[in-house]
């Protein structure tokens, strides 16, 4: 198992980087301020309306004015820390003429990109739990709440998720590093990607559902209504829109619909209250399948390209 | 002695361009030979053939009684291999670089110190150990990079132009350890390079390689041969240097006399004999019968260097 040795390699160097460092000061910084935010918000609201359910999921999800939650910075930063583990995975071998030596080693090929590959997904992982760690127990002195049983299967989950989708992000940039020779250029493609998926497909996708289903204040229901399907599902080819989706639902049970749009008609005979685990998890399995779905097929389309390529190319 | 790497016509075609053409080479136990072609000839894709790194079009070859194509990895157990260019982790230190070779080569800890360490006393880096590649010199890499081929104890090492961009001080020691390989390890080295120069001092036997065609291939003193028999039909392939003192006439006179000797000229202070046979002990007779001091004798070889360009004009 030539796997081994390339994981536990490639481990060491990834957590003894100083890009590691620097990332993880960051995520940490925006996920402790995030979270002190959100405790701060979460005691005034706790003073007013005490024995409220799920509070300690609030940290998460919670923002007051400034500061966007915990889950969104984890949307947001999440693909810096894929993209930083993987933009010069391969490209950087060869540049460095390491390539050669190391496949001309008794391991086989595949073993370089899957140890490649796991070890820049346990970095981010370490990295991540680190971060989730810090958070709770920040929040938990500052609110006082321990969390529940059922709060703790839903951090878990939205944990394993956050791990997927930087692993696509991990993925895609590993791919542009097999593409392209210069690890500027991969570095830059990828985040290019990372800023039109997080901040431009939104935007583009209003503007297309805009342009099929025009609407104004006065636009019947129907168009409103096939405005916004469109609108959402040009919106969820971007897999930082399925994992916002995603973790919406996951981290808050009161969270009924994905939708922007509820009608009155829709919101009339709601009950309120919560959704059980199971319930929130149906709500948006295909959310999560497509971002499974997406981290997938990257990694796929990079291991394939790194064993068709020619050594002599590589 | 049994063949170690054999070819039978091994070709390797990159779209319209072959790199490689109906390639027949044979590689002996113990033997150092030397590939030697001008750049892009094709001798790094037939490295890479042999390693099992990138798939021949055609032809097949042997490796250690293996193919490389379907046992790459058993081939690479006892085959290392030495890039063009090698390169480290610049942010690690030798030692680290040198522990992950032993490690993907699943050599036990304490065993791969054992080899680490004798391997670095081997090239002289004993002392760099710690030291990160990023500071090495390009001598020191290269040297590093002989004593990562040598940690997997290999029977046969590849090394693709081994002494690329040194100086002469570096090309002097990374060849000297070349040779100890096969004196203290007894391995078999194949090496690609386009120095001639550098080849004819340490190989057995060369292949002269040029536009994926193996043109040429054999000792030196065969390939000069060969190239004697095949040149413009003039005889006299032999030629002797005679320095004597006194230069006289009546000297010259008793060269020309010599059965077997096809002609005598002067260049500047010496003669040079031309004869089909090697006439050195006559010759030395003849200077003595005429009464000067031979001061200098020397049989002339094709250098490598005209059997080089000579194949080069011809393709």
């Amino acid at each position: 198992m030539g796997i081994v040795p390339v994981f536990r390699k490639e481990l060491a160097s990834h957590l003894g980087s100083r890009r590691f460092a620097i990332l993880f000061a960051l995520i940490v910084l925006a996920g402790v301020s995030a979270t002190y935010v959100a405790a701060q918000s979460v005691q005034a609201d706790l003073k007013d309306h005490p024995n409220q359910a799920f509070v300690f999921l609030r940290l998460f999800t919670a923002s007051s004015g400034n500061l966007p939650p915990f889950a969104a910075f984890i949307g947001f930063l999440g693909p810096l820390l894929g993209i930083a583990f993987g933009f010069d995975s391969i490209n950087s071998e060869q540049a460095r003429g390491t390539l050669g030596r190391l496949l001309s080693q008794p391991i086989y090929r595949d073993d370089v990109i899957n140890g490649k590959f796991l070890a820049g997904m346990a970095t981010t992982s370490i990295a991540l739990l680190s971060i989730f760690l810090i958070v709770g127990g920040l929040g938990l002195r500052m609110i006082g709440v321990p969390p529940t049983g059922d709060e703790l299967i839903r951090l878990l989950f939205f944990f394993i998720l956050s791990v997927i989708y930087i692993g696509f992000w991990l993925a895609l940039a590993t791919l542009f590093s097999l593409l392209t020779r210069q690890a500027a250029t991969s570095a830059l493609g990828a985040l290019a990607i990372w800023l039109f998926m997080a901040i431009f497909a939104s935007i583009i996708a209003g503007l297309v559902a805009g342009a099929f289903y025009p609407t104004n204040d006065n636009s019947p229901v129907q168009q409103v209504l096939d405005h916004q399907t469109l609108q959402e599902n040009i919106a969820r080819v971007s897999p930082s829109t399925l994992f916002g989706e995603a973790t919406s639902a996951i981290l808050d049970p009161e969270l009924r619909t994905t939708s922007g749009l509820v009608l009155l008609s829709q919101a009339i005979g709601m009950v309120p209250g919560t959704l059980s685990l199971d319930q929130s998890l149906l709500l948006v399995w295909a959310d999560v399948a497509g971002v499974i779905a997406l981290t997938a097929v990257c990694f796929g389309a990079a291991y394939a390209t790194f064993l068709r390529q020619e050594v002599r190319t590589l | 002695m049994p063949a170690l790497v054999q070819t039978e016509h091994l070709t390797k075609r990159y779209g319209e361009r072959t790199a490689v053409d109906d390639l027949n080479l044979t590689l002996n136990e113990g033997e150092i030979f030397g590939l030697l072609g001008p750049n892009g000839a094709g001798k790094t894709t037939t490295i890479l053939m042999l390693l099992g790194l990138t798939e021949p079009s055609a032809g097949k070859a042997t490796v250690d009684g293996l193919d490389p194509t379907r046992d790459a990895i058993k081939v690479k157990r006892v085959v290392s291999y030495l890039p063009e260019n090698v390169g480290f982790y610049e942010d690690m230190s030798a030692l680290g670089n040198l522990r992950y070779t032993a490690d993907l080569n699943r050599i036990r800890p304490k065993e791969a110190e054992s080899l680490i360490q004798e391997a670095l006393e081997a090239v002289g880096l004993e002392d760099r150990a710690q030291d990160k590649v990023g500071t090495f010199s390009r001598g020191m890499r290269q040297r590093l990079g002989i004593a990562d081929v040598l940690i997997k104890r290999p029977k046969l090492v590849f090394l693709d132009e081994p002494t690329l961009a040194l100086d002469p001080d570096g090309v002097n020691q990374v060849l000297e350890l070349i040779l100890s390989l096969r004196r203290e390890r007894g391995m078999t080295i194949l090496l690609s390079s386009h120095l001639l120069e550098q080849v004819q001092r340490i190989c057995d036997r060369i292949g002269i390689f040029v536009k994926g065609k193996m043109v040429a291939q054999g000792g030196i003193e065969e390939l000069g041969v060969a190239l004697s028999s095949s040149g413009n039909g003039s005889t006299g392939s032999r030629v002797v240097e005679v320095g004597a003192e006194p230069l006289s006439e009546d000297l010259i006179k008793k060269l020309r006399a010599i059965k077997g000797v096809k002609s005598v000229e002067r260049a500047q202070k010496m003669i040079l004999v031309r004869s089909d046979a090697d006439l050195r002990p006559q010759l030395v007779q003849a200077v003595s019968d005429a009464g000067a001091s031979l001061l200098h004798l020397r049989l002339q070889t094709v250098g490598l260097e005209q059997i080089y360009f000579r194949y080069f004009r011809e393709n």
